[in-house]
């Protein structure tokens, strides 16, 4: 039986403002599937999502949703999370969102392993606005922005959310639907800061100048120069170079999440004002 | 009223009316002249099981605030000038989306980086708009020890009644202030506490944004079966993205109208000596201090001077300015800046003979210097 989406949708949103054949569609149905699968009930958990197109993700679920300014979804979710501990919550954010303007935020939301999913919907462009250079753009793609082609060096989000601390990084495309919904379960049910770099689709404003008019040609690029790690392992720097590895690439089920460590500072901290010296904590951690 | 002796900072105060008033999170980032606010609410927050955090930057700081205020729980944060420049746009969004928040201001001088370790009110202005587009800016001003913690603890009942930030300015004297403080008990402030209002009806009839046109929004606590949609783009009775002309009208004018027709419930002022008063100084925050100063002198000497001071900075008390503007012939305007009330008090009393005494160099005013600019002007 086709699965049914009408419970977790807020129907009178639709269509979504999504371009015809965009990406994002697929992530929301994988994401939907992944929360009923997790039979998580729709009241206990917040999506929190910025600015450009993925920031509208968060108005077509019904869940408690919040729509931020540009960037901020980490910092946003942060506030909710720590008077929420036992919540699920989950930011969307694009790549531009979440890396450029918002960059801060996420590195400093993986290095404080805070029990947040960051589903970075990587569609190596700015879409909503037209087609302006993002930090994941290749180099030498026509942007509108850089007409002779990008120069700017992009970024490795996952390699990035490694250094800084996350527990779980992951990557996928959403050329397998299905792929995606198990790595939405697992990153959801890890406890502590999962950063999902999830390649999709822009063939409107990344691909109509670059040689990918259609979705297909599109996907077909992104199905390029993606490659599961296990393979991507076996090739030599050489021929890694500008190929990104797919899977969960990084999960510590051991690290200090950061309300679980909140926890300790307050017990810490009950009954015991001003007399608090750094061996009291360091007892507890 | 039983009132109880601490010896603390203005600073310390704030964070401690905070504490009492039923804040359990605190979004900061270190800023002089305002960390202490943060360093205090460090040891409070947690005692109380509360969280304070200290966030990557000025505008995580604001926005982790709001995201706890939007998840239902009482809220605030500290900065000075800079770090408003820099919350600015997440303000925005608080205004937007009817967020209730205390943003706590040590004011200090400006522009830029100024001077860090010196006073100013040089953030009075930006306090009225410090984020583009139509509202209106509740915004208080302490100008004593007892007030940091008094205008604190009113901050949040503002905050929830009005469904916004809510600015507590102090400035850096009286931040920095050390002495002793009568407050009111922790028993009558938490008697004085009116939390922001919610719908108990059925999920389905929330309407969180449906309210009257002088009203703001009813907004449930998060993860309490009422989901509904929080955004900084224009939106209807359910909080959700539209374009619709009369919705969008009627939003925003409700947020200017919301504070704009309850002023009454807003407004706080302090008149000293200003019944008999020939010559009136206003003043507000720390310069009031050096003012009654002033009038106690200028009275020994036989003239009769008043202060008038307003607590309540935005929305400035117009009305009040003009009865004393038609009423008193000489009228002074003492700031740590270049006139940003001034202007107000100008345009209130509908004068354009209203003297001012500026001081833009980081330090306090002292009561001779006015005293001596009075003189002149007699």
């Amino acid at each position: 039986m086709a699965f049914n989406y009408d419970k977790y949708l807020r129907l009178e949103k639709m269509p979504t403002l999504w371009c015809w054949g965009c990406g994002d569609g697929v992530i929301l149905k994988a994401f939907i599937r992944a929360i009923d699968k997790l039979n998580i009930n729709r009241d206990d958990i917040c999506v929190v999502s910025g600015i450009g197109c993925s920031g509208r993700f968060s108005s077509y679920v019904d869940f408690n949703t919040v729509h931020t300014t540009h960037g901020r979804t980490v910092a946003f979710a942060t506030g909710i999370k720590l008077v929420n501990p036992d919540k699920y919550v989950v930011c969307v954010a694009g790549d531009g969102d979440a890396l450029a303007i918002g960059g801060n935020h996420t590195i400093h939301g993986c290095r404080r392993n805070i029990d947040i999913t960051l589903i970075i919907i990587n569609n190596f462009i700015y879409g909503l606005t037209n087609s302006q250079t993002s930090p994941t753009t290749p180099k030498g793609m026509w942007t509108v922005s850089q007409k002779a082609g990008n120069i700017d060096p992009t970024f490795d989000t996952c390699n990035l959310a490694i250094a800084a601390g996350a527990s779980f990084v992951a990557r996928e495309s959403m050329l397998d639907p299905k792929k995606l919904e198990k790595l939405f379960v697992k990153a959801i049910e890890h406890k502590g800061f999962a950063c999902l770099d999830i390649l999709s689709n822009c063939h409107i404003n990344l691909g109509r100048k670059n040689k990918m008019v259609s979705a297909m040609d599109n996907l077909a690029w992104i199905d390029s120069i993606t490659m599961p790690k296990k393979k991507y392992d076996e090739l030599s720097p050489a021929e890694q170079l500008n190929i990104f590895p797919t899977g969960i690439l990084k999960e510590d089920k051991e690290a200090d999440e950061y309300c679980d460590m909140y926890a300790e500072v307050i017990k810490v901290h009950q009954g015991n004002r001003k007399v608090i010296s750094q061996n009291d904590f360091a007892k507890k951690i | 009223m039983a009132t109880r002796e601490v010896i603390s900072s203005g600073n310390e105060l704030s964070a401690l009316a905070a504490a009492d008033a039923g804040c359990r999170f605190f979004g900061g980032y270190p800023i002089t002249p305002s960390s202490e606010v943060m360093h205090e609410m460090s040891d409070l927050m947690p005692e109380l099981g509360g969280v304070c955090i200290q966030m990557e930057d000025e505008i995580a700081g604001v926005a982790a605030a709001i995201g706890a205020g939007m998840a239902g729980v009482r809220t605030m944060t500290a900065t000075s000038g800079p770090g408003i420049s820099l919350k600015a746009e997440n303000l925005g969004l608080a205004q937007m989306a009817e967020v209730p928040l205390v943003v706590v201001n040590v004011m200090r001088g400006g522009p830029s980086t100024g001077l860090p370790t010196r006073v100013s009110q040089g953030d009075v202005a930006q306090a009225k708009n410090p984020s583009h587009g139509d509202y209106k800016s509740i915004t208080v001003c302490a100008g004593s020890l007892a007030e940091c913690y008094t205008e604190t603890v009113r901050a949040f009942n503002l905050a929830d009644r009005f469904m916004q930030p809510v600015f507590v300015l102090l400035d850096e004297t009286i931040g920095h202030m050390h002495g002793k403080a009568d407050l009111p008990t922790v028993e009558e402030v938490k008697a004085g506490i009116v939390p922001r209002k919610s719908f108990d009806g059925a999920p389905e009839d929330y309407r969180p944004y449906e309210c009257a046109h002088d009203q703001p929004a009813v907004l449930n606590p998060m993860f309490k079966g009422y989901r509904y949609h929080f955004t900084g783009l224009h939106h209807d009775a359910k909080g959700f993205p539209t374009e619709e002309i009369e919705t969008c009208r009627k939003l925003i004018q409700r947020l200017e109208d919301k504070v704009e027709l309850h002023k009454d419930e807003i407004e706080y002022n302090e008149e000293y000596m200003v019944d008999d008063a020939e010559f009136l100084i206003i003043a507000y925050g720390s310069v009031a201090l050096s003012a009654k100063e002033t009038i106690r002198h200028l009275r020994a000497e036989g003239i009769k001077a008043g202060l008038f001071r307003p607590i309540t900075l935005w929305p400035s008390p117009q009305d009040r300015m003009r009865e004393l503007g038609q009423k008193i012939q000489k009228i002074l305007v003492v700031e740590l800046n270049i006139g940003q009330y001034y202007d107000e008090v100008q345009r209130s009393t509908g004068r354009l003979d209203i003297e001012g005494l500026f001081k833009v160099n980081g330090r306090p005013i002292s009561p001779y210097e006015i005293v001596n600019k009075v003189k002149e002007m007699m």
